[in-house]
């Protein structure tokens, strides 16, 4: 018998060939050698990546909370967007730029617990559809609420990285988005790894898969949603932070263009994948950037409506988002 | 003997559905016991009252003090439910959902890791597999395993002979008497399959539509006329 539990495994099987994977490999080795050919190619693929990487992590927000609580959060642009305002607060009240970026990164943190205490938790239980609902009142109640305190005249803030432009062989590319790609680089890299290797992050990772298993082994489901809720605000400011140094002017409809391609980003990516988010968004932002340029029929104006387009197309052929799949189970 | 679990008189309902109509049964420390009955006779509620997923009336007391009201809190006393369906995370890997096992449990893991390995050597090579590529059988042997990460002081199993060939149900009641034997782990089972879970237990409670008809040891109910004709078929 004790040979048999020996016995019992059946050889690995490899996953099937993945062609989404070879599809991303051609693009980025069309990146590189349009980057290499033309130095104007070079700029824009930078810039699209720098509004890709923050498009990607509000998606990841959004991502965040699909995967815990099953509804998209219509507030998340919101949040982020009221999350910059209390930035810009506290930079008034003499704080340096960077100061103000962490605190409010900490005090995000406390507004997505409280957040999903106060307006969701209470729903919850019941369906999808009130959830949805009452983020969509949040939405409107953050906006009126900016509008309030800060009215919805344009403010100005410090430019966190500078107006540095440095020459990379003869690309100029801008401090800025350097800065951007770094800052959402670490912050989902650092998320990342907390989900990966943190007992937390396991247990938040096992109450979004199997509620009810979870609870068995002692998961305290409905505190970690919390910490889940809290978690997305942080990257929804950490998107919304460095949206404002490239639209130069802090208003409160900073975040609702960025809401709308993170949400294309997400179903993109598949809606239920971190990672297909992120690459969701980069590719958007570069994307887009490149058709801006290059198709003169887009220019700026008819950036969403292509965007959307091809969200489209790429549904109509993998309906589960480029990293979307389903997951293997066997009874 | 003293009663490591007692329920009293229980009730539960899923909805308008009353499952359970006053279930009272011990569990004595140390011992296994088994639930037997047709489907739809509250087996699975039993278990479901005691780890508090279902809602439930009447008293259950688990080493002498009542029983934590949510399943979390269930989980910290010491009770490990390996449910219907074996609770498995199909989507993470083998390893993950032993580190889950000890979730309610602080320090390292090795030392359990080690004595797991023991009943389940196979698991080594597969701790980076998802977990729901296992076979049926390497899933049940999962669950156990999981549990036993726990140290819990009581097990309630949901059918763990469901789904598997004869020969691995053989496997998994051995080691789960093991568990028992070595460990001292106290042990509920409920299996649809009586034959072999009188075997493994000293005591047996039989239910028939929410109440407890039957109960006695293991080796009486064997014997047991109506036992015989209704769930060992002879």
């Amino acid at each position: 018998m004790v040979e048999l539990a020996r016995r019992l495994p059946l050889p690995l099987r490899r996953p099937p060939f993945n062609p989404v994977l070879l599809l991303l490999a051609a693009a980025c080795i069309f990146l590189v050698v349009g980057s290499l050919r033309s130095t104007i190619f070079a700029q824009l693929t930078v810039q699209g990546t720098a509004i890709g990487v923050v498009y990607g992590s509000l998606a990841l927000a959004l991502v965040l909370i699909y995967r815990a609580t099953e509804v998209i959060n219509f507030a998340q642009g919101e949040m982020a967007m009221a999350m910059v305002y209390v930035a810009y607060q506290l930079t008034l009240w003499g704080l340096s730029y960077w100061a103000a970026f962490f605190l409010t990164l900490a005090i995000s943190f406390v507004f997505g617990v409280v957040t999903h205490q106060v307006f969701i938790r209470p729903v919850q239980e019941r369906s999808v559809i009130p959830v949805v609902i009452v983020t969509v009142g949040l939405f409107i109640l953050i906006d009126g609420l900016v509008d309030w305190k800060w009215s919805a005249t344009q403010r100005f803030m410090q430019a966190p990285f500078g107006n540095k432009v440095y020459d990379v062989g003869s690309v100029p590319i801008a401090r800025q988005q350097i800065g951007t790609i770094i800052i959402v680089l670490v912050s989902v890299v650092a998320l990342w790894a907390f989900f990966r290797f943190t007992k937390l992050g396991l247990g938040m990772r096992a109450g979004a898969l199997r509620p009810a298993a979870a609870r068995l082994v002692g998961v305290r489901t409905n505190a970690l949603l919390a910490v889940g809720w809290g978690l997305a605000a942080v990257l929804g400011a950490v998107a919304g932070l460095m949206t404002e140094p490239s639209q130069y002017v802090l208003q409160p409809t900073l975040m609702q263009p960025v809401l709308l391609y993170a949400f294309a980003a997400a179903v993109l990516g598949g809606l239920e994948s971190p990672s297909g988010a992120l690459v969701g968004g980069i590719a958007l932002g570069i994307f887009l950037n490149l058709i801006g340029q290059y198709v003169h029929f887009v220019g700026s104006v008819l950036q969403l409506p292509v965007a959307f387009a091809a969200l489209l197309l790429v549904l109509l052929v993998k309906p589960t988002g480029l990293f979307g799949h389903r997951t293997v189970r066997k009874v | 003997m003293t009663a490591l679990l007692e329920l009293e008189e229980v009730h539960a309902r899923y909805g308008p559905v009353q499952a359970l109509h006053g279930v009272s049964l011990a569990v004595g420390e140390g011992e296994i016991v088994a639930v037997l009955g047709a489907n739809g006779a509250g087996k699975t509620t039993t278990l479901r009252a005691v780890s508090g997923t279902v809602r439930r009336e009447g008293t259950i007391r688990f080493a002498g003090k009542a029983i934590a009201s949510t399943p979390e809190a269930v989980a910290r006393l010491g009770v490990a439910h390996v449910p219907e369906g074996r609770g498995t995370f199909a989507e993470l890997t083998v390893w993950e959902n032993l580190r889950l096992g000890a979730y309610t449990r602080r320090g390292n893991l090795k030392t359990d890791f080690d004595r797991v390995r023991a009943y389940f050597p196979w698991l080594e090579d597969r701790r980076s597999q998802q977990a729901g590529t296992l076979s049926g059988g390497e899933q049940q042997m999962l669950a156990l395993a999981r549990a036993f990460m726990q140290r819990p002081r009581l097990l309630l199993l949901d059918e763990p002979s469901l789904g598997l060939a004869p020969l691995l149900v053989t496997e998994v009641f051995r080691i789960i008497r093991e568990l028992n034997e070595s460990e001292g782990v106290t042990v509920l089972v409920v299996e649809q399959n009586a034959h072999i879970a009188l075997q493994l237990a000293q005591t047996a409670f039989v239910l028939e539509v929410g109440r407890v008809a039957l109960a006695g040891p293991s080796a009486d109910l064997q014997q047991h006329e109506s036992v015989r004709k209704s769930y060992l078929g002879y």
